[in-house]
């Protein structure tokens, strides 16, 4: 039985926090970070859960606490936003490196500067090339089944990478709304006990975390850790598989909305996916053939699966929620680009920046860009392909 | 048919306006609706003009930008009427509830030439006769839930009796004045 809830993004990942009852909770409790920590530090002081909260003194303290922690063989979990992301950035390749399946809650919050609290997806971008498993949510909802399923990716013997599971700063995490959680005992028996193969506190096998890597052996350490990444998909459709058993709620690598007979694409991922299905709706009962692929996976990213689902578009349009200054196209951009490219198809493609630091995405302005596509169609002339939504004159 | 009621909360940073819109989430949730309550985040201070949303719906709901074509504006602080466009986008079928001792002949002169209802709630009054002290909250959310009908009043009076009594477990003597402050908003309001 589901329990219907109304929630924050925030307090629903610390609900998921306190059912996965990981071991230990390493984190930077104060700005930048949200209130997430501190719901999940009351579960802690109230004593319903039995992990081990340590307040640290700053992100990169978190995040190298996470990795003793996990690397001693304790399941680790920790979260953060925005420039505590940023300031965990060096450690993040460590953990990646070191191949600990460490959880890490991410509220996707822009980086400074110019100064900002509100969403983007610039903290999570700058984390893109760390090696960690990423996944996006819409809502609270996913924000919180993303949770419950992220240790049965990461730590599955074939994958054995950290986790990021982001949602979108104050839209999800601080906008309450409704939810079905799952019940304790259900979770619980979901992600199940934490076998590690080996860690570093185990006397039979003695072993050294994390050693200077000679030449000869970083490249294939690198190769390692992407074939663990690849494996990550096809993982995460099995756990998906077994999630929808418990929870009724359907997951893949992207979701597919109105895509059928789609002429008109929009690739996006985060809560303005929400808006897009509202206009989607709206275009369709104008006869506007719209549809919504909304990335759920970004890394590793499903790029031959993506591919394979644009292939009756005839315009998309890439919303990317940060600038990579690339000067043609965002990270969104540039990977679905890729992924064409490499099945052989040349369909004409947009790529938007969009809800910089908060910028509200409304249905109307998401309307414009279907308008755009839609005219790109017809007129064949695709004009500029990288573009500012919503940019004040 | 979808049934979505869109509501604009205006008060100062420290009154309550936020807190306003997650319970009328909160109660229009325990009566079975879908619900979203968020505020707009920007440099919070004590004083200055914040905006908080609502929708609540009989079908889940999706969208998640701000509101500009509000069913009904809530405005906990009438100082703002000067500073800040609270009618911007209000439906005229719909209204404007303020918060104010005046009149509402009296207050729709600031309101831009809005042509819908206009409703004046003295919560000042109310809650300084049913608690002591000044709350404007739970007058404003009686006020909001007797205007728009988006919940049957007893419904919303259970439902928030339960809520106080979760909420002040610890001083179950503020429950009664609060209950009172929400049945003479009722009373008072048209």
């Amino acid at each position: 039985m589901s329990i219907r809830e109304r929630l924050s993004g925030n307090e629903a990942i610390a609900t998921a926090m306190r059912q996965v009852c990981a071991d230990v909770m390493p984190a930077y409790p104060i700005t930048p970070s949200t209130e997430l920590p501190q719901y999940f530090s009351s579960f802690v002081a109230n004593g319903e859960t039995d992990t081990i909260f340590v307040p640290v003194e700053s992100e990169h303290s978190a995040m190298s606490a996470c990795i003793g922690s996990e690397a001693a063989g304790a399941r680790t979990m920790s979260a953060t936003s925005s420039c505590g992301l940023a300031f965990m950035w060096e450690m993040l390749y460590v953990a990646a490196s070191n191949r600990l399946p460490i959880a890490l809650a991410v509220v996707n919050r822009a980086l400074s500067g110019p100064i900002n609290i509100n969403c983007d997806h610039s903290d999570a971008m700058g984390a893109r090339d760390a090696g960690w498993i990423q996944i996006f949510a819409e809502t609270n909802q996913e924000a919180y089944d993303n949770f419950v399923q992220a240790y049965r990716i990461a730590e599955h013997p074939d994958v054995k990478l950290p986790i990021m599971i982001c949602q979108d700063g104050f839209i999800t995490s601080h906008g309450v709304q409704n939810i079905e959680l799952l019940e304790d005992d259900v979770v619980k028996n979901f992600v199940g006990e934490y076998y590690p193969e080996s860690w570093l506190l185990n006397p039979e096998h003695p072993e050294a975390v994390g050693p200077y890597t000679n030449p000869p052996y970083y490249m294939e350490a690198k190769y390692g850790q992407l074939q663990g990444l690849i494996n990550a998909k096809k993982v995460a459709l099995e756990v998906a598989k077994e999630f929808k058993e418990i929870s009724g709620r359907e997951y893949g690598l992207f979701e597919e909305y109105r895509m059928e007979d789609a002429d008109y694409v929009m690739v996006m991922m985060g809560s303005a996916a929400g808006t897009c299905k509202d206009t989607v709706d709206m275009l369709r009962e104008e006869g506007i053939k719209a549809g919504l692929l909304k990335i759920r996976m970004f890394r590793p990213f499903p790029g031959e699966e993506i591919a394979e689902a644009l292939k009756g578009a005839k315009v998309i349009a890439c919303m990317d929620r940060t600038e990579s200054y690339n000067s043609q196209d965002g990270p969104i951009g540039a990977d679905v680009k890729a992924a064409l490219f490499n099945a052989g198809m040349a369909p004409k493609v947009l790529n938007y920046v969009y809800g910089l630091a908060g910028r509200d995405v409304t249905v109307e302005s998401l309307a414009s860009v279907f308008e755009d596509m839609k005219t790109v169609d017809e007129t064949g002339e695709i004009g500029d392909t990288y573009r500012y939504l919503d940019l004040r004159g | 048919m979808k049934q979505l009621t869109e509501i604009r909360w205006h008060g100062r940073g420290g009154q309550g306006a936020k807190t306003a819109a997650l319970l009328l989430a909160d109660v229009a949730f325990s009566t079975g609706m879908y619900v979203q309550g968020f505020p707009e985040y920007g440099p919070e201070r004590m004083g200055a003009p914040i905006t908080a949303y609502n929708r609540l719906s009989d079908q889940e709901v999706r969208v998640h930008s701000n509101i500009y074509y509000p069913d009904y504006v809530v405005v906990v602080d009438e100082t703002l009427l000067e500073s800040v466009d609270v009618t911007a986008g209000l439906k005229k079928e719909g209204a404007i509830i303020v918060n104010t001792p005046k009149s509402a002949d009296e207050i729709r002169p600031l309101l831009k030439g809005y042509e819908g209802k206009v409703v004046t709630v003295d919560a000042r009054k109310i809650s300084v006769e049913a608690l002591g002290r000044y709350f404007p909250n739970s007058p404003m959310l009686a006020a909001v839930v007797k205007v728009s009908g988006i919940m049957d009043e007893q419904k919303f009076l259970d439902e928030m009796e339960a809520s106080y009594k979760h909420k002040f477990a610890h001083k179950p003597q503020v429950i009664e004045g609060n209950m009172n402050a929400l049945k003479m908003t009722f009373a008072e309001v048209e």
